[in-house]
């Protein structure tokens, strides 16, 4: 916009004096033009500029008599654990989220260039945008972070992999009574307490199962007779309604399939292990002499994946990341996208036919090119993330003061608990903050007209 | 003639081996575009179950259970009152907003562009320089003088904010379309004596458009997803449906069958708004990516 505007004054240049002569004279431009500015000028003055100092003013006086304290208020500031904590936040934020932004974006920007549904891709990635933050915070706590893998996509699918990989037990309720033949020890397995000779039979009795977790192949527990060289274990429900004999299986009481039983011997080694059947029996022949320690693996009563707590005190602040990451991605995406097309395509080719590869073009010629694009997405979003706000109240009460950062620091001290001094502080330091791109923004404007 | 068919088959062989490689990045684009669907999509579905099965059961069970879709959550909050003055609310405050941003940076981006005056740079740098000042600057002695004058509570007090911290990144655009304007449409206007006023509501105005419409959509969005001017100078009968939203964020577990289809009613217009003039709202973007 700016060159094409200095393509054309010049061209009109000679007729510029004899058109003065037309126009109003210099004092009477300066009214016009005020007379123009003035809206702007009023609202500006009186809403930005003038609030502006008097913030700076402030955060030297006192909250509410104004009278002058000099820098108590930067020294709370600075005692304050609140406060630092947030600084602390917004420093981990202006670290990672314009980088990886910065990336996301031109990664994508480059891959699209190569597919046909370009368009596609570029609206559902920029949709985002359009959305609040406070909404953005909504839809990933709701559907993405809840911590149960129940209600949360990401634990679920979390919890789907460590499924495969193992997972939840068979019976992760289960519990010994106190004086049965077996005991739970601290590794969670239920060991029997005396070891037995070979032609022995384990029971073991297993409580605190709900009807729902008993498998539907289950059927009556039977007292396995044990092979001479082996033995006998049964796991069993061993509870039925109105009583029954503890230790004993009884008529009613059901075994319990696919719970895995490892047979130790005396030096603790493990030397067979099996999977009860559909009546809660495993036999294990040819083990030898023994004496043998039968237990069942910890795995069987392992509750499994329970959920990571993205919004909880130790990850709130990079998951907070990711939401925002997701959000602005698409600007990145869009802008370099813009970049990337202006690109001049003869330099390109020219590395091609040159004999450059993809990934030497991308290295050599087009991240060069594209540096000044990038510099805009990363000094953007660093403006961006310093005055982050509303995403940071999707974490929830106890894990915001983790999540804690200084514009929402400032919201609270000012208004919440009506620190004025303190309040300015902070705003003070946002503003300090960007000033270095204050300045950026004027030379490059400077330079450019 | 060896040479030049060497070329073409080189050439050949290398647009084989792009579309090659380019099979693995059209899938892993797809399931990036998925992915980044799954969160609003989840949101959307959330929206149309009630309250007994977001407490027990993923959003994505719906797929094998079609039937848990209901109406409900959107009937209740239909009714619901202070949803729906709080949308209201945003809506009377975001009209307003953006249109008085438009108009008043306008006229101020066309001294900016044609008017010749003494003071102008260093006005105009000072313009620039006010496009980064973090809002938070102003939120305190502003609050105080919006008390003073009565304004403080009502929508007016959100909507005159939004304007004067909209007006930096307006002025700005909109003079650097203006001053792409040709001079001469101008002058010959000049020689013609139409006034100032006539020069620009006839012909600067009309040229603008494109930046007008790109502005007024950057605008709108901005301010309707606004929570932070709306939290501190909007009281419980003009606050914003972000307010509201928030509100219902702190007692938060209890009442997802409020938040998903309240966020959701938020974005729809915003969403609309998006799709309708994307292409405006781009670009917006790219023309001032340096707030």
């Amino acid at each position: 916009m700016a060159s094409s505007a200095a393509d054309v004054r010049p061209a009109v240049g000679p007729q510029s004096g004899e058109t003065n002569l037309q126009r109003p004279p210099g004092a009477a431009k300066r009214w016009l033009a005020l007379l123009f500015l003035a809206p702007a000028l009023f609202l500006l003055g009186a809403i930005v500029v003038y609030p502006t100092i008097d913030t700076i003013a402030q955060s030297f006086q006192d909250d509410t008599t104004r009278s002058f304290v000099g820098l108590d208020n930067y020294q709370r500031a600075a005692q304050s654990d609140t406060i630092v904590t947030a600084i602390k936040n917004n420093a981990i934020w202006v670290l990672s989220a314009p980088a990886i932004i910065t990336s996301l974006g031109l990664m994508f920007a480059v891959l699209t260039e190569r597919v046909k549904f370009a368009t596609a891709i570029k609206i559902i990635v920029f949709m985002p945008m359009a959305i609040s933050f406070l909404a953005t915070g909504v839809i990933w706590r709701v559907t993405m972070y809840e911590p149960s893998p129940e209600l949360g996509l990401l634990n679920a699918v979390i919890g789907k992999a460590s499924e495969v990989t193992g997972g939840a037990g068979g019976y992760p309720t289960a519990r010994v009574l106190p004086d049965a033949p077996v005991e739970q020890v601290a590794s969670g397995a239920v060991v029997v307490r005396e070891p037995l000779e070979a032609g022995g039979t384990a029971l073991v009795g297993l409580t605190a199962i709900a009807e729902g977790d008993v498998p539907a192949d289950a059927v009556q527990a039977v007292d396995a007779e044990a092979p001479q060289d082996g033995l006998a274990v049964v796991v069993w429900r061993d509870f039925k309604p109105g009583g029954g004999e503890a230790g004993v299986v009884e008529d009613g009481e059901v075994g319990l399939p696919g719970a895995e039983v490892q047979v130790l011997d005396s030096s603790g080694e493990v030397v067979a292990s099996d999977v009860t059947a559909a009546d809660g029996t495993v036999t294990f022949e040819g083990l030898g002499e023994g004496p043998f320690t039968p237990q069942v693996a910890a795995s069987t009563f392992s509750e499994g994946f329970t959920g990571i707590r993205w919004l909880g005190a130790d990850l709130v602040t990079p998951a907070i990341i990711a939401a925002f990451c997701w959000m602005w991605g698409g600007f990145a995406l869009v802008v370099i996208g813009a970049g990337l097309s202006a690109l001049p395509r003869d330099v390109l080719e020219a590395a091609r036919v040159d004999g450059a590869n993809e990934w030497q073009t991308f290295r050599h010629v087009t991240f060069p090119l594209l540096a000044p694009v990038l510099g805009v997405v990363f000094v953007t979003m660093v403006i961006n993330v310093l005055k982050i706000f509303d995403i940071i109240l999707m974490a929830p009460g106890a894990s915001q003061d983790e999540a804690n950062v200084i514009a929402l620091e400032m919201y609270r001290s000012a208004f919440t608990s009506r620190q004025y001094g303190l309040g300015s502080v902070i705003a003070v330091l946002i503003f300090v903050l960007v000033i270095p791109i204050m300045i950026l923004n004027i030379r490059r404007f400077r330079r450019e007209d | 003639m060896v040479a030049a068919g060497d070329e073409i088959v080189t050439g050949r062989r290398s647009r084989f081996r792009r579309a090659l490689s380019n099979g693995p990045v059209a899938v892993f684009l797809i399931l990036m575009g998925l992915f980044w669907m799954t969160p609003t999509f989840g949101l959307f579905v959330s929206s149309f179950r009630s309250a007994a099965d977001s407490t027990t059961s993923g959003w994505w069970t719906v797929f094998s259970e079609p039937r848990q879709l209901t109406l409900e959550p959107y009937e209740r909050l239909l009714s619901n009152d202070s949803l729906m003055t709080a949308l209201f609310n945003t809506a009377k405050i975001t009209i307003p907003a953006s249109l008085l941003v438009v108009l008043v940076a306008a006229l101020a981006a066309y001294a900016f562009a044609w008017i010749d005056f003494r003071g102008r740079e260093p006005m105009f740098l000072l313009v620039i320089a006010l496009l980064v000042v973090p809002l938070q600057m102003a939120l305190i002695p502003v609050a105080r003088l919006f008390g003073n004058v009565g304004l403080f509570g009502t929508v007016w007090a959100a909507i005159v904010f939004h304007v004067a911290f909209g007006l930096p990144f307006a002025i700005f655009l909109l003079r650097n379309f203006f001053i792409g304007i040709p001079h001469e449409l101008l002058e010959a206007a000049r020689i013609d004596g139409a006034s100032e006023w006539a020069i620009f509501s006839k012909i600067v105005l009309p040229l603008g458009m494109p930046a007008i419409a790109s502005l007024l959509i950057f605008q709108f969005l901005w301010t309707w997803n606004d929570l932070l001017v709306g939290l501190v100078f909007t009281d419980q009968s003009s606050a914003p449906i972000t307010v509201f939203i928030r509100d219902q964020l702190r007692q938060f577990s209890s009442n997802l069958d409020v938040i998903a289809p309240a966020a959701f009613i938020s974005m729809i217009v915003p969403l609309i708004v998006f799709f309708a003039f994307q292409r405006y709202f781009v670009q917006g973007l790219l023309a001032g990516s340096i707030k």
